[in-house]
């Protein structure tokens, strides 16, 4: 049996369950939260990628591109947030950010 | 099954079992190494789908840059394990519940309604000076055609984009520290004489002649022997 467009995809979206998964049970730890935003984005570019390859069209992998891009920016700022919550509040347990009283 | 085949369960399965690692296992370096695992799987699932700058750009990027970057903070910060577990098991069912969901859903849409087994030659769009002939001209050298000239301006908001977290991440880390001792060169060039040198107007000290036999002598005239200007002189250290 070949490998079809569904097998990629299925793959993807069984890789951003667990990404869910992973921002549910990791209340506590906002690093791990990145990690499974990180895979987040990583189910995604297989996505497109297996799109790209199966239907023929090198526009997807460009998209896939601007999401690295996007994805680094996004990690660098979000450690850099962590690290002055860390100095300012010497925690990064989530339930405790609720100064904002949002 | 063909070796494609084979090698894709391969990678496949290790994606899913490392990625389900990042999120179960205790230590937060063990997590980011796994995840760095799960990157190397994912780049060998691109390049089976035939995308091998990307394949080798999540490595470097991913595994060379932002898992560096992850793992620096993740032995900076020094977080206890310890009390980061409590509440894991009590989000557990209720997270597992909604991942089993979202997985079953999307798998029995995908798995239905999307059998395409036939690979299309990939191609560029008409108008291109590699137009019809990705295959020839292989994966980068397209990638970058399709990048120069239909997507330049979205490269550029790229760029701008990462140039904006550059600057953001350092404003937002960067602190003074109050005990560092440095130099303010604009401050070193802005300097007038004035800054540095004083003159002090004061009277001239006349030293006393034969003090010795002064005080031998006369006991009594001595507060009129002392110095007659200390004011000016205090005035000057001020």
């Amino acid at each position: 049996m070949n490998v079809t467009l569904a097998h990629y995809l299925t793959v993807g979206s069984m890789l951003f369950a667990l990404s869910i998964i992973g921002i549910f049970l990791n209340r506590k730890n906002l690093i791990v939260i990145l990690m499974a935003i990180e895979l987040e984005l990583l189910s995604v570019n297989m996505n497109f990628v297996a799109f790209s390859h199966y239907l023929g069209d090198m526009q997807g992998q460009l998209f896939v591109f601007f999401i690295l891009t996007v994805a680094a920016a996004e990690s660098a700022i979000g450690l850099a947030i962590l690290v002055l919550l860390f100095r300012n509040r010497s925690s990064i347990n989530i339930d405790k950010l609720n100064i904002l009283k949002g | 099954m063909d070796i494609r085949s084979a090698l894709f369960y391969i990678f496949a399965s290790i994606l899913l079992i490392s990625a389900f690692r990042v999120i179960t296992v205790k230590n937060t370096v063990h997590a980011s190494l796994f995840l760095v695992l799960a990157f190397f799987q994912a780049s060998g699932l691109f390049m089976l789908l035939d995308a091998e700058f990307l394949s080798i750009t999540l490595v470097l990027v991913y595994v060379g840059a932002v898992m560096v970057l992850f793992l620096f903070v993740v032995m900076m910060l020094d977080v206890s394990v310890d009390n980061i577990r409590t509440g894991f098991w009590k989000h557990f069912p209720l997270a597992a519940s909604l991942g089993a969901v979202v997985s079953l859903e999307l798998a029995g849409v995908l798995m239905s309604g999307f059998r395409v087994g036939i690979v299309r030659p990939m191609t560029l769009p008409e108008g291109l000076p590699g137009a019809q002939s990705v295959e020839q001209m292989g994966n980068t050298k397209s990638l970058g055609i399709l990048l120069y000239s239909n997507y330049l301006f979205p490269v550029e908001i790229a760029a701008v984009i990462l140039l904006v977290a550059i600057v953001a991440a350092i404003a937002l880390t960067l602190r003074a520290r109050k005990d560092s001792k440095y130099q303010d060169p604009g401050e070193q060039i802005r300097v007038k004489p004035s800054d540095r040198l004083r003159i002090v107007r004061m009277d001239a000290v006349i030293e006393q002649p034969s003090k010795a036999e002064d005080t031998a002598s006369t006991a009594s005239s001595v507060p009129s022997t002392a110095p007659s200007n200390p004011p000016s002189t205090e005035k000057g250290k001020s």
